[in-house]
Formats: structure tokens, C-alpha cells, sequence
């Protein structure tokens, strides 16, 4: 690791101050940054320490309107009493993510701003249809996510929470690649008041996306049968020693009916 | 450079590190507590578990200066006095180690895991559970005897101290 | 049996250290003045080395030196060596290519060390580290063994034309083919053994210490054999004389073969160390140890395998393509020869036998012995040609195995080994019943009906342990003896020290060596102590590989308890007036058989150190020394039955159910054995479904972390179903076989026959990972 300064942020606004010093990085749990940093692929300046700002942590579910602060760990979000009733696919989703060690210490906000291809939760907020609210502005999932580990983030924009409608009915599944037990597939279905969104990460050429095909197959049909015999175009995904984009292409769409028959249970 | 203070194993220990300094080198090099292990460089192998305010984390992937303030325990703070832990003395009676390497991290996770699990445990979960932590001697076949053996100790004797 | 002695299932006595975080490591060490080595290391396969530029790292914070190959070779330190000599058939030695510790000319593989930097700390080493400027040519590279051998590869090593290493041959070809031409079928097969990364959780460390005043060196290494370690660093490594060179092996966390070989590492902190005036510790990153460890496995083959018409084995003929990477690493050259084509007999009475064998030089990480070392991949080869062959027979694959099996010893197989003991059938029969063979047909059909593939599999397995004896390995090429020593030190009080060349670096020798001493004494293990590892306490010895510690290890302690015991018994005889052939020895006592005279234990031994009343002529003390060359090798074998399901969705296999049936002869303590067992099958298994290791096409490794190689985790595994029976080895007093590798070399072919059965295929590559199973199934559709 290089060496940088460390600074602890009080609050959101300390935050915004302190990144504004050198090449600053915000660190939340660090899972993703401090390997980055160890193996010396990351060498920001400065570290702005997010995780001790109490605004930045919580769950609130006031209806069907869910708001998760956005240094809540993956294991609060999976461990929320009040979110397993609202919205049990996003619980249960980060019950999964990384190990129990990682989920301990992992952020919601820290993986939807990092943007890794392979995460979770970027296909979850993209499904969900959900709103990421920064110290800045509110950006709906659609436009956030704009490329591999690229979202619209600006210079010294902080994600403080993001907000979403419960669906009716949603559900994860993920296929890990064997040996990081990231995503090689993960597939989020919802369907909300405004139909039926699916979600793909881990297999996108350029990170996240939503598939047309599932979509517009479950759109009239929210069952697993409906997909029988649907297929992805293999073009934009990635092939690498793990699994090739035909590969892929058939996971999504397994992962996909998983997805929908658990959703349905 | 910064000034780190924490509570480990009980007692308060403070010393000066860069912020670069990981906190497994922190309690390694400064504090001498080498029982906490780096096995691998992608925070997978779980080698270097310990607790940090209750919690099982991997100290490779978090900064000294990022757990100033917090408690922690470390394997070496584990055993009451000379009697040891039930996770420890089950690891050790169903021979749940080899070399002895990675031990140190599962039995930091697999207390852990029995915290978080007061319903019990069985085979499925604790093998699921173990995703972050890696050992090449024993196939698991044997930790995982151990941590459930452990686990009805554990509750046993977490029962028997709320009748008492 | 007592309740600590041999047979006993006995808590390890090391465990309370490990358990409790109080294991000490080589990283754990601390000396006085220690500082940090990093090692700039070649990031490409194959490159020269035009110029190396060193001025700006030595002005960087902290930096102490920044050392390169030409002044490690100005000093005279020598290149590493392969130590087991194996001629090609027309009667020319091996062509070993040149190896300094530090590259100065040449790299052949992304990882090979150039330069060495020494500095504060840890950080501050990297950070010089990086500041090393190294210009290089790159050059053509080479990473697949028979691509290695076509007239367009890149040469790799001056001395080894077309990249040939050697060209060797066991058995006999004419009546080998002459079989062939005779047989009622023939099994043809191409088969490919993947190469695997050992991944001891340790990473390799070295802390080598100079001590000017006495111009003596002390050496802290992560090693299965310290004094071999000090034997090659000062007989050809010229680091220092044997006598001002004490290397110490500490707590080692796993080896499985990869810390057998002296590497760069440690011998440039040494000698780092005489230059800098500073204590050198160096630590492997995991990705260092990806890229430098000692690969295993890696051979690509064709197999015949003729029967007659009756089905049996009348023939086989094998060729073999070994890959042993950049350099020869120290036993390279006898992993795919004498432990390898020496197997192929298997359990099966085969009359002919031929294996030609090719060793070749790639641009890759080395590669030696990994647990099995041969065997694995003999097994391999021979058990999926015995699947196929039953399968295109249309006879079941046990019967065929039966049909075939050696069922009289000593048997004389046509590759020089002799069987001296087993019972193959017996092994056969335990692991049908313990997996319900029989039931398997209606498991298959209800996993159908879920929508899943079932298959199961089988593997007989032999293989050889306890390498020896001495005078056989040198005749075949090895530089050194394989026997074991032990010291016996009885203490004035009675508690005793047991002094042994083997190493544990997790298989227990501190409780079962100790068993050994209770069970013939009574002493309690708790008054026993195992010393070992550290050449300035423990005699000369071999350490441990090969499974051999039981086998030899443990009967050089026999060796020296029997000069114990004889001269104890003098001791008593002569306190108790009687004659000595009556004394016995039973419960802590020296007694006269047949009557109530006695004298405790350790009265005995401290009559022994007073020297008050001793027998005429007799010296004082009690302590002996063996050194134990066996007669010959050992042969466990066992049959393992594995059982999978596979999603045809996603190609995921799952491992429903694996059964070990195994004869390791006598144990010493069961619950160490299975433990060994059930760590070799989870590695057999991670080499089947999980461990693929992957170079591209220019020589860089891509699976050089745990992202990107599939370490075996709990979730992959079930939990094993294993038994042992004994057919006690002869070659031993007492009776052992081995059971360290037998894990690993038997699983991976049950486990692959199990998947081909499932598919209904021929073959698959290892490892089957989910998309190369998923894509075998879609093939099976076109």
C-alpha cells in the first residue's frame, strides 16, 4: 500500500470538505478499497472515513417507501427486521453478498458508488427501480450506473441513502464464479406497480443492465414458465477463464426463472 | 503517522503507526500479538479474523487508524484465564486443525457464527458460513464437527446461566 | 493398546499452542535490528535483461541495500540445482539449464526474482522496489509442455536443445507392443493432468541472520527439511559451511511438497544479511506465492491399455509429456519418472509395461513434487483408462478392477516395484457396502426425476511411500540417502526427548512420535517431548515427504527406543540382581517377570545419570542415537467411490458422497490418519472440480490469487465417509504404510469418473469446473 493521510468525517458535510483535499477517496467499509490499495492499484492521497457519521446509517420503511442510509452494512441490511417484511429479496439478497466477515463491515452506499461489475446490489437498485440520493441531487438507478466501476457521480458527490418503492413480489439469485464468489450471474427480478424490471450483474460487458428479453417475457407473465426457451444475446457479455458469454447468456436466463419461481413462493 | 488507541484483549494499548498500517500488522508488529495470521492479499482466506466491537472482521482489510477507539478480541484473548474457550477446546478434541495456520481465523469466525445463530447450527449452515475462510489441511470435514460440537456447548451452557 | 499408546485416538498434544494463537511461525520471528527484503521480480515470461538501473531505489526513504544478481554472483553463490539425476535413454544425462538465485541475464517466467531490496520497513521495501528500473528485451514464450517441443518454441535454456530436458523410458517396449498387437481390445486415451498451485496457507518466509563476531549464519525458513536446507545451501549453494549454517524450521503452516525445495528467497536473505549487516526477513505475498511456489502436476499423455479376451490386462503403453517449468526445482526430475511410470503397474497384474517419458522446459513457474508426486498422476492416468476400458467392455468397472487385481505377495511388478503386502479386494468390497453401490441405480433415477445427472465413480489406488531404501534411490539418480535418524534422551528424572529428522508442519509427529514412546515405556506422552526442526538441536535428517515419517521417521525412533530399552533393562537387572533377559517393562516399571521386584522408571534413569551402581564397564546416561534406512518402499493402496450430482442448468457439480476405503497398514493414531485423509481428498476433489491453473499464451499467470483460483472451501466439500483395513506392512517394525498422499491421488479419477458416468462422456478436462461441464452437456446435445 501507498501511503496517504487518513481523516475521520463527523459528518456528511465534513465529508464533502475533506474530499475536496488532493486525490481524496471516501473509504465506508472498505472492502473493496483497501485490497485495491494493498495490492497497489488504488493510491489516492487522502481517505475520508465515512463509517463514523451516525446520519449515514439506518433503515427506514414508511409504507411501501424504503430509504437505506448509505452506510448501512450489508449485514444490518440483512438482518432488518422491518426491510425482511418489506422488501425480503433485498434482505436476503445481502445475505449473500461476500462472506459474513465482509458483510460485517461492506456498505450499500460503498458498493453502488465503487460499481464493481460483479456486485450485488447495483442490479438490485436497478430493478428496484430505486432513487440514489447524494449530498448533491437525487438519481434514479437508471441513470447512476454508467459503466464498468463508472457512475454519475460528480468530483466531491457523496451517496447519502437511496430510496425505493417495495414491489409487490422480487427476488435474487445469484451464480458465483467459483473461486471469488463474486457474481458471474446475479439476476434481480421486481415486479411493481410499474411492471416488471429485471436487473443482470456480474455478465455486462460495460456493468449492470436491464434485460429487454426476461423483461418483455414476464411482462404479460410473471412465471418462471415464461421464460422457457428465451434467450440473451451473448454479444455485450463478458467472457473470461471462468465463464464464457454463451455461458453467461444461458445463466441469465436459469438465474432469471430462479429468480421469478422464488419470487412467486 | 497516528496515534491508535484501543482495547485489546481487555486491556488498553495505544502506540503510533502510519495510516497505511493494517490493523493485523498493528496488533502483529506493534502490540506482539501474532496469532492473528495473513494468508492471503484479497481478503479471502480468513487467516486474520478477529473481533472488533463484537464483530467477526478481517483485520488485513481494515486500517489500525480506521479501529482506534474500538475492543478488540483476538485469539490470543479468547480463553478464560487457563480455561479455554469451548470453540478452542472443540477444535482441539475433534482435531479441527492441522498445521495451525488458519485456526486461529476459523475459530475467531466460528465463534462468531455461533453468536449470530442462537437457534443452532447444522452441517449445511456452518459450511456456508465458513465461505470466508479457507484451510488446505483438513478438507473442513473436521471443523466443521467441531464448530457444531461447540455450538451445543456454547448453548448449553448459555442455558444453563439463564436458569441459574 | 493404553490409553496413549499406538492405536490410540489421542488429542494433539501441539494443538493447545495453535489453538490459543502461541504458535510461532517464521513470520512470527523477530531478531534484533531485523529489517524487510522485497524482490523485484520479472513481469515477463521470457525476457533479456538489458540493463538494471538501481540508483534511484537506493536514495528512497529507508532503503538499506538494493542487491542484484551480479554481486550475488561475484560473491560465488551458485545456482540452484535439481538433485536427482535422470539419464535419457540413449544414456545422456539430463540437461539441466543454468538457475541463479538472482536473474542477471536472462528471466524465464513472470515471478523470477531479480533484484533484492532491503529497507525499514515492509512499505518502504515495495516502495524502493517499484523504484527499480529494469529494461528488458522481451523475448518469444512458451507455456504449454508439448508446444514447448515443436521446432518453432522459443529455446529457453542454452543447455537444453529443442527444450528437451530428457527423454526416459521404463519397461519393456518390444513385449509392451507386442501385447498390443495381440489383444482382443485396446483402450486408447489422451490424458491430461492439470497443473495445481500447492497453496500451503503459510506463505513461504525466510529470515536469515548473519552473526559477524562469529561469522555464523542462522537461517528461520519455511521448510519440510531444515537440514537438507543446510546440506544444498552449503554443499552447492556456497552460502556457508555446514557448521556455521543453522537452519531452523519453526511452526510450518502446511506444506504438501511446495516447502521441500530450497528457493531463491532464502538464500539471498542470507547472504543479503552478510551484506547489509542486517538481520533479512522476506514474506511471500499470496500472489508471490502463485507466481514462485513450486507448481505441481502438469503432464500431458496418451495411454493404450490392451486386454485379451478373457479382459484382462495384457499390456500398456504410455507416453508421457512432463512440463517442469522454468528451472529444474531440486526433485523435478524424478516426480514424473521414478514417481511416476514406477506406479503404473497399479493394483493390477499387468505383464508388460511401457513408459516413455519427455521432460520439457517451459516459461513457467517451476515444477516438483506436490502431494502424491507422480503417484496422482499414474493414478489418474491408469483409473480413467480403466473406467473407459469397463465401459467400452459393457462390464461393470469394479469387476473389470477385480478381474485384474494382484492377489499374491510379494508380486514383481515389470516397473520395478515389489509389492510387499495388500489386500486390494478387501478394499474394493469396504468402499462398495460403505456407499451402497448397490442402491446407486435407484439414487440415479430419483435425482432424474429432480432434474438432476447422478454419477458415481471409482479410483483403486497403490502408491509408493517412505522413499527408500538408500542404496536403491542412488542407483536411480538421487543426490541424497533416504533414511531417517533419531535420538532417544532419556532425562535423569525419567521424561525424555525424542530428537527426530522428520518435520511436522501439521501431520502431529509431537503426539504420535510420543504414543511410540508410551506405548513401549508407559511413560506419559506429557513427559515425552519431540524435538525437531532445527538443525543445531537435531542430528542429521531427511524431513518429511512422501508420507515417509511413519514409515521411516518413526522407525528411527523404534531403532533408538530398542538401544533404550536394552540398556535399561541392564540398568534394572543389575539394581534388581536379576537376570536381564526377565526384565520387563509395564506400567512406568522395570520388573522382574514373574515376581514383585521392581524399580520405577525413572529411578532407573537417574541410577543411569548418578553412575553410582551401574554394571560393570557400562557408561553413564541413557540417550541413543538410529539412523533407520529402510529395506524398501511402502504400499498403501485403498479404493475410493465418489458420487455426484450434476445440474445440467448450470453445470454445477455437486459431491453427494465420497468414500475412502484405505490400507495404510498399522496406525499409530486413527484420528490423525483420517485427518490426513480427509484433507488429500479435499485437495483430489479441488483438483477435479476446482484448481485449474492458467497461463496465457505470453506466460502470465491469470490465476494468481484467490479471485481467480478455486481454493476448495467448505461449501464445496461434504463430509467424508472413511475406513481403513490393514494388511501390515513387512518392511517395518512397525508395520506402516503411510497415509499422507493417499487422499489426493486416489479422488480425482473417482471423482471425474463419477462426472463422465453422470454425462454419459468419455472425458472431460480437469478441473470440471460448472462452465466446462455446462459446455460438455450442450456438446452432448449437438
Amino acid at each position: 500500500m501507498y501511503s496517504f493521510n487518513y481523516h475521520r468525517a463527523a459528518s456528511v458535510a465534513d465529508a464533502a470538505k475533506l474530499l475536496e483535499s488532493g486525490d481524496a477517496k471516501l473509504l465506508s467499509g472498505g472492502m473493496t478499497l483497501i485490497p485495491a490499495m494493498k495490492t497497489r492499484l488504488a493510491a489516492p492521497s487522502d481517505l475520508v472515513d465515512l463509517s463514523h457519521i451516525e446520519e449515514l446509517k439506518g433503515i427506514e420503511v414508511a409504507g411501501s417507501t424504503i430509504t437505506i442510509r448509505a452506510a448501512t452494512t450489508h449485514h444490518d441490511v440483512a438482518s432488518d427486521e422491518k426491510l425482511k417484511k418489506a422488501c425480503p429479496a433485498l434482505a436476503h439478497m445481502a445475505s449473500r453478498i461476500g462472506d459474513p466477515a465482509v458483510r460485517y463491515k461492506g456498505t450499500i452506499g460503498g458498493s453502488i458508488a465503487n460499481n464493481d461489475p460483479a456486485a450485488d446490489y447495483p442490479a438490485a437498485l436497478l430493478a428496484l427501480d430505486a432513487t440514489i440520493v447524494t449530498n448533491k441531487r437525487e438519481i434514479a438507478a437508471d441513470a447512476f450506473f454508467t459503466g464498468l466501476f463508472e457512475t454519475a457521480l460528480e468530483d466531491g458527490e457523496i451517496v447519502t441513502a437511496v430510496t425505493f418503492t417495495a414491489p409487490a413480489k422480487a427476488a435474487y439469485e445469484k451464480f458465483r464464479n467459483p473461486a471469488s464468489r463474486y457474481a458471474i450471474v446475479g439476476v434481480f427480478v421486481a415486479n411493481g406497480a410499474d411492471g416488471v424490471r429485471v436487473a443482470v450483474t456480474g455478465a455486462g460487458d460495460s456493468g449492470v443492465f436491464r434485460s429487454k428479453e426476461i423483461e418483455a417475457a414476464l411482462a404479460t407473465n410473471f412465471d418462471a414458465a415464461a421464460l422457457n426457451g428465451v434467450k440473451v444475446p451473448a454479444n455485450d457479455l463478458m467472457s473470461d477463464i471462468h465463464a464464457s458469454a454463451d455461458y453467461r447468456a444461458n445463466l441469465i436466463v436459469v438465474m432469471a426463472k430462479r429468480a421469478v419461481a422464488a419470487a412467486n413462493a | 503517522m497516528s496515534e491508535i488507541s484501543l482495547t485489546v484483549n481487555g486491556k488498553r494499548v495505544s502506540g503510533t503507526a502510519e495510516d497505511r498500517t493494517l490493523l493485523v500488522h498493528f496488533l502483529r508488529e506493534n502490540l506482539g500479538l501474532t496469532g492473528t495470521h495473513v494468508g492471503c492479499d484479497t481478503s479471502q482466506c480468513g487467516a486474520c479474523v478477529i473481533h472488533v466491537d463484537g464483530k467477526a472482521v478481517k483485520s488485513c482489510t481494515m486500517l489500525a487508524v480506521q479501529a482506534s477507539g474500538s475492543s478488540v478480541v483476538t485469539i490470543e484473548g479468547l480463553a478464560d484465564g487457563a480455561d479455554l474457550h469451548p470453540m478452542q477446546a472443540a477444535f482441539k478434541e475433534h482435531h479441527g486443525l492441522q498445521c495451525g495456520f488458519c485456526t486461529p481465523g476459523m475459530i475467531m469466525t466460528a465463534t462468531d457464527m455461533v453468536n449470530r445463530h442462537p437457534e443452532g447450527l447444522d452441517e449445511a449452515t456452518v459450511r456456508a458460513e465458513l465461505e470466508g475462510n479457507i484451510c488446505r489441511c483438513t478438507g473442513y470435514h473436521n471443523i466443521v464437527k467441531a464448530i457444531l460440537a461447540a455450538s451445543e456447548t456454547m448453548s448449553s451452557k448459555g442455558k444453563a446461566r439463564q436458569a441459574a | 493398546m493404553g490409553i496413549e499408546g499406538v492405536g490410540a485416538r489421542v488429542a494433539r498434544k501441539e494443538d493447545k499452542r495453535f489453538i490459543t494463537g502461541a504458535g510461532r511461525y517464521v513470520d512470527d520471528m523477530v531478531v534484533p535490528g531485523m529489517k524487510h527484503a522485497a524482490f523485484v521480480r520479472s513481469p515477463h515470461a521470457h525476457a533479456q535483461i538489458k540493463n538494471i538501473d538501481v540508483t534511484k531505489a537506493q536514495s528512497m526513504p529507508g532503503v538499506i541495500g538494493v542487491l542484484t544478481g551480479k554481486e550475488l554472483k561475484a560473491d560465488g553463490i551458485g545456482n540452484l540445482i535439481c538433485g536427482w539425476m535422470i539419464h535419457s535413454k540413449d544414456g545422456s544425462p539430463m540437461k539441466m539449464g543454468a538457475w541463479s538465485p538472482l536473474a542477471f541475464d536472462r528471466v524465464r517466467y513472470v515471478g523470477d526474482a531479480v533484484v533484492v531490496v532491503v529497507a525499514e520497513t515492509k512499505g518502504q521495501a515495495r516502495d524502493a522496489a517499484e523504484a527499480v528500473d529494469i529494461s528488458y528485451e522481451e523475448l518469444k514464450a512458451v507455456v504449454d509442455a508439448p508446444k514447448a517441443l515443436e521446432r518453432s518454441a522459443p529455446q529457453i535454456h542454452p543447455e537444453a536443445d529443442g527444450n528437451l530436458i530428457f527423454d526416459w523410458e521404463l519397461g519393456d517396449s518390444a513385449a509392451t507392443n507386442a501385447a498390443i498387437k495381440a489383444a482382443a481390445h485396446i483402450t486408447r486415451m489422451k490424458i491430461v493432468n492439470n497443473r495445481l498451485v500447492p497453496n500451503a496457507m503459510e506463505p513461504r518466509a525466510a529470515l536469515g541472520h548473519y552473526d559477524k563476531a562469529e561469522d555464523h549464519y542462522t537461517c528461520w525458513t519455511t521448510s519440510q527439511n531444515p537440514h537438507l536446507a543446510r546440506l544444498v545451501m552449503s554443499a552447492f549453494y556456497n552460502v556457508a559451511p555446514e557448521n556455521k549454517l543453522r537452519v531452523i524450521a519453526p511452526d510450518v503452516g502446511g506444506g504438501f511438497g511446495s516447502k521441500i525445495y530450497i528457493y531463491p528467497e532464502e538464500i539471498i536473505c542470507l547472504w543479503a544479511s552478510k551484506k547489509t549487516g542486517v538481520p533479512v526477513k522476506w514474506v511471500a505475498d499470496r500472489t508471490e506465492s502463485f507466481l514462485t511456489d513450486a507448481h505441481g502436476r502438469d503432464h500431458v499423455s496418451t495411454v493404450e491399455m490392451a486386454f485379451d479376451k478373457d479382459n484382462r490386462i495384457t499390456g500398456l503403453k504410455v507416453d508421457t509429456i512432463a512440463n517442469l517449468g522454468a528451472y529444474m526445482s531440486l526433485f523435478s526430475s524424478c516426480v514424473p519418472t521414478y514417481l511416476y511410470a514406477t506406479l503404473l503397474s497399479g493394483q493390477y497384474d499387468i505383464p508388460a509395461i511401457h513408459a516413455n517419458v519427455r521432460a520439457v522446459y517451459t516459461n513457467t513457474a517451476p515444477v516438483d513434487a506436490y502431494r502424491g508426486a507422480g503417484r496422482p498422476e499414474a493414478t489418474y492416468l491408469l483409473e480413467r483408462t480403466m473406467e473407459t476400458a469397463a465401459r467400452e467392455l459393457g462390464v461393470s468397472p469394479a469387476e473389470l478392477r477385480r478381474k485384474n487385481f494382484i492377489t499374491s505377495f510379494p508380486h514383481q511388478t515389470p516397473v520395478i516395484m515389489n509389492y510387499d503386502a495388500g489386500d486390494y479386494a478387501a478394499s474394493l468390497d469396504a468402499a462398495m457396502a460403505a456407499a451402497d453401490y448397490a442402491g446407486f441405480a435407484q439414487r440415479k433415477a430419483d435425482a432424474a426425476n429432480r432434474g438432476k445427472l447422478r454419477g458415481i465413480g471409482m479410483s483403486c489406488y497403490i502408491e509408493a511411500c517412505g522413499l527408500a531404501p538408500s542404496a536403491a534411490v542412488g542407483s536411480l539418480g538421487a543426490g541424497v540417502g533416504l533414511w531417517e535418524s533419531a535420538e532417544v534422551r532419556v532425562n535423569a528424572a525419567g521424561t525424555i526427548e525424542v530428537l527426530t529428522g522428520s518435520h511436522s508442519h501439521g501431520q502431529g509427529h509431537e503426539t504420535t512420535f510420543a504414543q511410540l514412546v508410551n506405548q513401549r515405556f508407559g511413560v506419559p506422552i506429557d513427559s515425552v517431548s519431540i524435538v525437531h526442526g532445527d538443525t543445531d538441536k537435531v542430528q542429521m535428517g531427511m524431513g518429511t515427504y512422501g508420507s515417509r515419517s511413519g514409515a521411516v521417521g518413526m522407525s528411527a525412533v523404534v531403532k533408538a527406543l530398542d538401544k533404550v530399552e536394552a540398556k535399561a533393562k541392564k540398568i534394572a537387572a543389575h539394581l534388581l540382581e536379576a537376570d536381564e533377559g526377565d526384565i520387563v517393562i509395564e506400567n512406568g516399571a522395570l520388573k522382574v517377570a514373574g515376581t514383585d521386584k521392581q524399580v520405577p522408571w525413572f529411578q532407573m534413569a537417574l541410577a543411569a545419570y548418578t553412575a553410582h551402581n551401574l554394571p560393570g564397564g557400562m557408561e553413564p546416561g541413557l540417550k541413543e542415537t538410529s539412523f533407520y534406512d529402510p529395506s524398501n518402499f511402502t504400499f498403501p493402496a485403498g479404493c475410493y467411490v465418489c458420487e455426484v450430482e450434476i445440474d445440467p442448468e448450470t453445470g454445477v457439480t455437486e459431491v453427494v458422497q465420497f468414500v475412502a476405503a484405505d490400507d495404510f497398514g498399522n496406525i499409530i493414531n486413527p484420528m490423525i490418519v483420517e485427518g490426513q485423509v480427509h484433507g488429500g481428498v479435499a485437495q483430489g476433489i479441488g483438483q477435479a472440480l476446482l484448481e485449474g491453473t492458467r497461463y496465457d499464451a505470453s506466460g502470465q499467470l491469470l490465476t494468481a490469487s484467490y479471485m481467480d483460483y478455486t481454493m476448495p472451501r467448505a461449501d464445496d466439500l461434504p463430509s467424508f465417509k472413511v475406513s481403513t483395513s490393514n494388511t501390515p506392512c513387512p518392511g517395518n517394525p512397525l508395520g506402516i504404510k503411510g497415509c499422507g498422499e493417499a487422499g489426493a491421488i486416489g479422488s480425482p479419477p473417482a471423482v471425474i469418473n463419477a462426472i463422465t458416468d453422470a454425462i454419459g462422456i468419455t472425458d472431460i478436462a480437469m478441473p470440471a469446473s460448472p462452465s466446462t461441464v455446462w459446455a460438455a452437456i450442450r456438446a452432448t446435445k449437438h
